[in-house]
């Protein structure tokens, strides 16, 4: 072969490789506004049904609508709705969608298209299967009118038509909503104020949205995800960078606008930068949780559960994972503080000066035998990995026999789901958070529930928080509602389904330039203009 | 040549044969579960199974690999458990970013090492030799992540040289393209250049010492000309066959550099899928990985003919 | 990850086995080497003495105390959970020694084992060489995060995954050795006198591969090294509670830029100790070959 050959066979190989680059880049038109986006984390799933993923709810707000909304003072506001009416019984209401809305692939939005999407919404999501219980069945009247028909009064019906975090009842068509609740639709058409263009998506790395100039905003101003949602912005590019630092420093250097989440602990690196500005605008924040395993010893014995309701320190688990208590406090209740039905009903064992005594005390009369107890954690997610090592370390003080199994995110989600006993691979304790409206009420909130096999996981069963959770549903006045979760609570530090941990706020960081960013817990992007 | 070409590609089949026996039954053993992740949070054992059911992972090892094996012969690397989209797209959106580091680092590492490498051989003993043997093992002991981070600070934000992270495609402007490169093509090559240049050294000095070198030294002929044409073409080999080597060595370290400079490659695309029981990604790139490092020995094996007109196959 | 150099040319006819005076004189002209040899001898006491350095329980947390810059009382400060990052180093050198050590040890023996009986035994021989090719040609990295993936993190683990990935490497070199001593003539001399294969193995081959295969040991160590740093920094190292240099770098890495001895004191310690191994490897390499030491 002569040396010709072979320098014209690489170049051949080497073009090849070079040709197989695909994804051609939109040219962008003069004058263009782009907004660049870190998101909290990378989109995988485009179903925000089947998964209560937060990156993937926030990409359903990008591009889907709904029918009500909550706004910032908790009230139900109509979105797609445009009047709604609840008949005397309180059994019938009647909607009649707005004029003017339409999916991206230029289809209107009829009555079939939103109820076979709250139908699939209803299949998963906790409050959804308590209205789907409830609903004698949905009707449509004409393409812009349906009904909803109950068999008895539900007054969190149009709550759970609102329900502001995952998963939330998006409205897809109807064509879409017919897949079945537990595979993922792989088509992302909504009649959001923002498109998804497919094209561009690089998964791992880059989502790519565009401004839906056919949208319709409402006329009120945007307050959480209620009021008008205009779009000031002509394209929006979501860029994952996996490396919080190489994250700070380009925002920085300006090549993105908008940090979503930044840890706490970077925030002097951006504060020496004048064009760039650090807010909380999230009002409700996370809270950590520590969720047992109830079906194996020691956590399957209440005693164990409440020795640690002594001995776990919240400012501790506010410091490790925000940093300091700028950006977090200590909040000893199931749920949100900051939130109505929030209270320190039965908190007492968690506030004051840890007993690592009574712990000990406890410990003994629940008979531990010395069994092994596994701390499943996720090195990659910081907020899990600090609380897995306070945890273990507050353990190991007590003299029990605690490891704590590294892994990440991944391998966490699979070993959770597993009920086999810790010599084959099970768990006793791991550590996640959730999001403020995740937690605000009985209703929501599904870690607190006592349905054994049908539970979040960890399983718990007790018959008296389940008996108390459908007592609240049934409270109709909000003074009744505030007693029924009260209860609720003093049962929960009673048989403690899970140990709240710490709340926190992560913050946002965006540069000046920016305006409009929206007070929320979930991260919206409408409103948002870039000068 | 072509008889050599030809039983070389046919054990090439073989090599990556067993790659891909490997892999698959690497993955077939493993505890974590890519249903469980899908299915989400609120999960029931009845999801699992279903979504089991539909991706066929509880079929047996035999049908599992045959299934991959045909979809393979089609050129159907699967589709991603993930993101539903098809493996061969997946790799064909992050092969430019890799494929542009790692020809980046090959070209400014072997411009830089092999003169380093022969300088110091030509200088052999004294303080520029010495100095080139430090920097050399220097290179080798400082991890990429960590020579990454300091240049970041450096260049990046301390003097404002150089961008911090990202891609730019190449088709989107040439000078961008290059500028986002220099950073993580310096922090990746740095162990490449090591080692590269002590072997141009070793390899040079083995030559420098031979009989015809003095001859050609004896006939009056240049120093300069004498390194070049004569020395460095028959100090080639062992040169090659390290530069091939060190494919490996690029794309271990294009894994890290890719994180830490925010590079969407296939390095990231890898881990990714590895850490979330991606399977068929992980089949696919491993696969492909393995055909580039062999096809790469394989050329590097055949270039031998061009430094060696001794070698015929 | 790194290579090893091609294998050193075997001076013909006759049996060179490394004495002490060739390092001894190797030694003296390489001043770097002894230093080499000095620090990891070094580093391995302090790993050896690291409970009586440490000045605290490098796993004891204490968020209060959290990101504490170096002072008298932290002399390499605080890390985020407000661990005692000094003590956590000290301990560290444990476990990275521990894993250099190990998987140069383990991988040197195995891949000599298998090199020895793939030089004679041709069938096995071109099998194994697939399977040998067929690993390398998997990036030494992915190889071990994959095998991580599959097991719990623990030291054994992250040790057994390495070794798996360096092995190939150390069969390519004992195989090419044993195949070109093979065609010695004093060795086919002692096959015609019929020497048992044990005693040929014993008496003529083993005492040529040893000096190369130290060698390529200090090489793999130093990799070794760095490998598990890297491992931990995907996340897919030894568990995060035991510190070991890669771990206490990963943690600390999205705090470098204000927090930067998170990554430096770790970061300084694995780089001098992988450079002490190499200059190490070099100097006994140097020792080794006659024709390269007068050379260089």
């Amino acid at each position: 072969m002569t040396r010709r050959a072979v320098f014209r066979s690489i170049a051949v190989i080497g073009a090849l490789l070079l040709g197989t680059a695909l994804g051609a880049p939109a040219a962008l038109a003069q004058g263009q506004k782009v907004l660049k986006f870190i998101p909290q984390a990378d989109l995988r799933i485009l179903d925000p049904i089947t998964t209560t993923a937060y990156i993937t709810r926030n990409h359903g707000y990008m591009i889907y609508d709904t029918l009500f909304a909550i706004d910032a003072k908790f009230q139900v506001q109509p979105q797609m709705v445009d009047k709604y009416e609840m008949s005397k019984d309180q059994l019938t209401y009647t909607f009649t969608l707005r004029d003017g809305l339409k999916f991206h692939d230029g289809q209107p939005v009829r009555s079939n298209d939103c109820i076979a999407s709250i139908e699939r919404w209803a299949k998963r999501d906790a409050l959804g299967q308590k209205l789907a219980e409830v609903t004698q069945g949905w009707k449509a009247v004409d393409d812009k009118t349906f009904t909803l028909t109950l068999k008895r009064p539900f007054p969190l019906a149009l709550e759970a038509l609102a329900k502001p975090s995952s998963n939330v009842p998006f409205i897809m068509p109807e064509r879409i909503a017919k897949t079945d609740a537990s595979t993922n639709i792989t088509e992302a058409i909504g009649s959001g104020p923002f498109k998804f263009v497919k094209e561009e998506w690089v998964p791992g790395s880059k989502v790519v949205y565009v401004k839906n100039t056919d949208y319709v905003p409402r006329k009120e101003p945007p307050s959480w995800a209620a009021g008008g949602k205009v779009v000031k912005v002509d394209r929006v590019e979501w860029i994952y960078i996996p490396d919080s630092a190489t994250a700070a420093a380009a925002l920085n250097a300006g090549e993105v606008d908008w940090w979503e989440q930044m840890p706490p602990d970077l925030i002097p690196l951006l504060a020496k930068n004048k064009s760039v500005k650090v807010e909380n605008i999230d009002p409700l924040g996370s809270m950590g949780l520590l969720r047992f395993n109830f079906l194996y010893p020691p956590f399957n014995n209440v005693k164990m559960r409440q020795a640690l309701l002594y001995v776990i320190d919240q400012s501790d688990y506010v410091l490790g994972i925000a940093g300091s208590m700028k950006n977090g406090r200590t909040c000893y209740s199931y749920f949100t503080c900051g939130t109505p039905l929030s209270s320190e009903v039965g908190a007492a064992p968690m506030k004051g000066k840890r007993d690592f005594e009574k712990a000990k005390e406890l410990i003994k009369e629940s008979g531990y035998k010395g069994e092994k107890i596994v701390i499943i954690d996720a090195t990659d997610q910081p907020i899990v990995h600090s609380q897995s090592l306070l945890t273990g370390e507050t353990l190991r003080k007590l003299g029990l026999n605690v490891e704590v199994q590294a892994g990440d995110w991944g391998t966490l989600i699979t070993r959770r789901s597993s009920k086999e006993p810790i010599d084959k691979g099970g768990w006793s304790i791991f550590h996640t958070w959730l999001v403020g409206p995740d937690l605000t009420n009985p209703a929501v909130n599904f870690a607190i529930r006592g349905s054994g096999d049908k539970a979040w996981f960890g399983w718990p069963t007790d018959a008296k928080l389940e008996e108390l959770r459908d007592a609240w549903f049934a409270a109709t006045d909000p003074a009744s509602s505030k007693k029924a979760a009260d209860a609720v609570q003093a049962r929960a530090f009673e048989f403690v389904p899970y140990i709240p941990t710490a709340q926190f706020i992560l913050p946002t960081a965006y540069r000046t330039n920016l305006s409009g960013v929206i007070i929320a817990p979930m991260t919206l992007m409408w409103n948002v203009e870039k000068h | 040549m072509i008889a050599y070409v030809i039983r070389r590609l046919l054990s090439t089949v073989v090599v990556m044969a067993v790659v891909a026996f490997v892999v698959f039954s690497l993955l077939y053993l493993t505890p974590g579960d890519p249903a469980a992740v899908i299915a989400g949070d609120i999960a029931t054992d009845e999801d699992i199974h279903r979504i089991h059911e539909r991706l066929g992972l509880d079929d047996p090892f035999v049908v599992q690999f045959g299934r991959w094996v045909a979809a393979l012969a089609h050129g159907d690397l699967g589709t991603s458990i993930f993101t539903n989209l098809p493996v061969t797209q997946l790799i064909g959106q992050r092969i430019e970013p890799t494929v542009s580091l790692t020809l980046c680092t090959l070209v400014v590492s072997i411009a830089v090492a092999l003169p380093l490498g022969v300088l110091a051989s030509a200088k052999a003993g004294t303080w520029l030799d010495r100095a080139v043997m430090a920097f050399s093992v220097l290179g080798f002991s400082v991890p990429v992540f960590v020579l990454a981070y300091i240049l970041i600070l450096t260049f990046s934000v301390q003097l404002d040289w150089l961008p911090v992270q990202g891609y730019r495609n190449f088709r989107d402007g040439a000078w961008e393209w290059l500028r986002h490169l220099i950073l993580p093509s310096i922090a990746l090559g740095t162990v490449y250049v090591a080692l590269i240049t002590r072997i141009t050294r070793a390899s040079m000095l083995e030559v420098l010492a031979q009989d015809y070198v003095r001859t050609a030294q004896a006939k009056g002929l240049a120093p300069g000309e004498v390194l070049i044409s004569h020395a460095l073409k028959n100090a080639a080999i062992p040169v090659m066959t390290i530069i091939g080597i060190g494919v490996a060595l690029l794309i271990s370290g294009a894994i890290v550099t890719e994180t830490v400079f925010a590079l969407p490659g296939i390095g990231r695309l890898t881990v990714d899928a590895i850490l979330r029981r991606d399977y068929p990604i992980i089949q696919g790139v491993t696969l492909i990985f393995s055909a580039v490092y062999v096809l790469v020995n394989l050329a590097v094996d055949l270039s031998y003919a061009l430094f060696d007109p001794r070698i015929r196959y | 990850m790194a290579t090893a150099l091609p294998a050193t040319p075997i001076v013909a006819g006759k049996s060179v086995s490394p004495t002490w005076r060739r390092f001894r004189d190797a030694f003296r002209r390489h001043p770097m080497a002894l230093v080499g040899g000095a620090i990891l001898a070094g580093m391995i006491a302090v790993a050896v003495l690291a409970p009586w350095l440490a000045t605290i329980d490098p796993e004891a947390v204490s968020p209060i105390k959290r990101l504490r810059p170096p002072s008298a009382a932290y002399w390499f400060g605080t890390d985020m959970l407000g661990r005692d990052v000094y003590s956590r180093v000290v301990y560290g050198a444990r476990v990275s020694l521990i894993v250099g050590l190990a998987v140069a040890l383990v991988s040197t023996l195995l891949g000599m084992a298998i090199g020895l009986v793939t030089g004679y035994i041709r069938w096995l021989d071109a099998i194994v060489m697939r399977v040998m090719d067929g690993l390398m040609s998997i990036p030494s990295v992915l190889l071990a995060i994959a095998l991580m993936a599959l097991t719990k993190a623990s030291v054994g683990n992250v040790i057994a995954a390495i070794t798996l990935a360096e092995v190939p490497r150390v069969v390519r070199l004992v195989r090419s050795l044993v195949l070109t001593l093979r065609e010695q003539t004093y060795v086919e001399a002692a096959i015609a006198a019929g020497t048992t294969l044990p005693r040929i193995l014993a008496r003529h081959i083993l005492p040529n591969i040893v000096a190369p295969l130290l060698v390529q040991g200090t090489y793999v160590c130093g990799s070794a090294m760095i490998t598990e740093a890297i491992l931990s920094f995907i996340g897919a190292g030894t568990p995060p509670n035991i510190p070991s240099w890669g771990n206490i770098m990963a943690e600390g890495r999205s705090l470098f830029q204000i927090a930067g001895y998170l990554i430096l004191f770790p970061g300084l310690c694995l780089s001098l100790t992988v450079l002490a191994v190499n200059l190490l490897g070099d100097g006994m390499r140097d020792a080794l070959d006659p024709r390269l030491a007068r050379r260089m």
